[in-house]
């Protein structure tokens, strides 16, 4: 194996090294983290104007935590995704065991569409006739309704990583527990289950960040007291740039940033049936 | 009870649960949105449920002067035709820079892949509003951009870089870029090098190799690419209303300001049963000639 893969080799039949490639990557890599960088960068900078820079600074993140609004909107921010990604994952678990089985019923193409549903419509759609539904239902708006609404699409991003994760299983290792005199709630708890906790956790994880960072429905979900970092980041945006914005921002980035490593770090396939390629 | 009856039993008591919430709390809302598009409006924010009519499907293209006669109106096909055509705008930027870049990773070895296809993914799990947001900081009349090209000389003035149609596409194309991107990835990555060898062997051309062997062997991966781009942009509410300013309206900002403001519920419904028909389209579309490669692709 060479050990830079970025060295130039003169065969033009080699489509590893054809010129324009690494460059296209290169801008590509620059435009996709450049901005998330810059808005980390000037979170740190100590004066007001926001976009100059005149020296480093923490002072916008005691300011950030010293201001009670934001410590209120991130504590209904984790009480929200806390509940709804629980929830989201048991109901996206229990339907996975059954779906990821072999065999075939009637409608359960149809049902694996429903589970897509809510990632394939835009989600302004769903969110705003959500609203109406449960205005004409008379629901007060808050947490709870904010909470519903977060549970429905979070069921998507815990039940698509699950389900994958059963249909890898070696059916082998289910097989061998049964020729081992294990009754199939026995081989369910010892077996399968086990094998299944890294998944449902990445699952979990995953659902988790998608609510913590929901807006639109949030938005339109939500009343009184239900007010969350992002809907309160908005709030701040609309009215003008505060260094305050920029430290939040980047709070709310390096979060998400860990939590999805923590997932893909448990979700990482460790009983893979082929080798690496 | 029987075998069969258990079996359906334990089926239901495992898929019932999230099956209802899905459908109690997404399906039925959507099916009383269209529902509600043929009411009457009540103007304090409601729905007049005894009243049918099709007075909200009229607006999107008349407007009602005050003798009660119709009078042809362009604003809202305006911002539906801004919303297709700026969608479309992201999908070929997205297309035209994420095809090199899929190139590129497609041919790394494979510890290199899993390096690429990780940092390629990470931004899709940051929050979509800051994301959005940075930009803001950097498109300001004094922002990063144009700081950096006032102080090289290259401008004398702060070019108006924000609140323009620019700044949604440029947000767009920043949102959603990776679902170009790793789809193509994903068809690339089964194409077997040889093939590029051979057909220069044969003395093709870069470009003729390109044509020939490379794009059609990545057509599956640039259609599920392309639709996954095009249809969360069509119906994008956050980065028009961060980026776009008052002017620069998308389908997703004119559904929420019925919402808000304007307090038009049945318009409103109408316009998102109209968005949600344009999505439904070209999701059929795509899904009668690529079966099973969206799926694959998600």
């Amino acid at each position: 194996m060479r050990l830079n893969p970025f060295r130039a080799r003169p065969f033009p039949g080699d489509v590893r090294h054809w010129p324009g490639l690494f460059t296209a990557t290169a801008v590509f890599f620059a435009y996709v983290y450049l901005p998330i960088l810059i808005l980390i960068a000037l979170s740190f900078n100590e004066n007001r104007t926001v976009t100059v820079w005149t020296g480093f600074s923490l002072d916008w993140y005691r300011v950030a935590f010293a201001n009670r609004d934001i410590v209120g909107a991130a504590t209904n921010s984790l009480i929200i995704a806390s509940v709804a990604s629980v929830s989201a994952t048991t109901l996206a678990t229990l339907a996975a065991l059954r779906m990821a089985s072999n065999d075939r019923f009637l409608g359960k193409a149809g049902i694996n569409a429903v589970f897509a549903l809510p990632i394939t419509v835009p989600e302004i759609v769903p969110a705003v006739a959500t609203l109406m539904f449960f205005a004409s239902l008379g629901f007060t708006f808050g947490l709870g309704t904010v909470i519903i609404g977060h549970i429905v699409f979070c069921i998507p991003f815990a039940y698509l990583p699950i389900r994958a994760r059963l249909e890898g299983m070696d059916p082998k290792i289910g097989e061998a527990a049964a020729d081992l005199y294990a009754n199939p709630v026995r081989a369910f708890w010892r077996v399968t289950l086990p094998q299944l906790v890294p998944g449902i956790l990445s699952g979990l994880v995953l659902a988790f960040i998608i609510s913590l960072d929901d807006f639109v429905t949030t938005f339109f979900l939500g009343g009184a007291g239900s007010t969350t970092l992002p809907i309160y980041i908005f709030g701040l945006v609309r009215t003008g740039v505060t260094p305050e914005v920029n430290a939040i921002s980047s709070l709310m980035l390096l979060l998400s940033l860990s939590l999805v490593s923590l997932s893909l770090f448990l979700g990482r396939d460790q009983n893979r049936k082929t080798g690496p390629d | 009870m029987s075998r069969a009856g258990k079996t359906i039993l334990f089926r239901a008591l495992l898929i019932g649960p999230a099956l209802m919430a899905i459908t109690v709390f997404m399906i039925v809302p959507l099916a009383l949105m269209a529902y509600i598009s043929f009411r009457g409006r009540d103007y304090s924010g409601g729905v007049l449920w005894d009243q049918f009519t099709p007075e909200a499907y009229v607006r999107l293209f008349f407007e009602r002067e005050l003798d009660g006669t119709l009078a042809l109106n362009f604003n809202y096909m305006a911002i539906i035709l801004r919303s297709v055509w700026l969608s479309f705008l992201t999908m070929a930027i997205s297309l035209a820079v994420g095809l090199p870049v899929a190139m590129f990773m497609a041919t790394r070895n494979a510890r290199w892949k899993a390096v690429l296809v990780f940092m390629v993914t990470l931004p899709f799990w940051t929050n979509l509003l800051v994301r959005n947001y940075a930009w803001i900081l950097l498109l300001r009349d004094h922002g990063t951009i144009n700081s950096v090209l006032l102080w090289l000389g290259v401008i004398s003035e702060p070019l108006p870089l924000l609140h323009n149609s620019f700044a949604v596409a440029v947000g767009l194309t920043y949102s959603f870029l990776p679902f170009m991107v790793l789809p193509i990835y994903a068809s690339l990555e089964k194409i077997d090098l040889r093939l590029v060898e051979a057909s220069f062997d044969l003395y093709a051309t870069r470009w003729q190799t390109i044509r020939r062997i490379i794009l059609p062997l990545a057509f599956p991966g640039i259609v599920a690419g392309c639709v996954l781009v095009f249809v969360p942009a069509l119906g994008a509410y956050i980065t028009p209303e961060l980026l776009g300013g008052g002017k620069t309206l998308m389908i997703g900002n004119l559904i929420g300001f019925q919402f808000g403001g304007a307090r038009n519920w049945p318009f409103g419904a109408a316009l998102g049963l109209f968005l949600l028909l344009l999505v439904l389209i070209s999701l059929g579309l795509y899904a009668r000639r690529y079966r099973g490669e969206l799926e694959g692709s998600q």
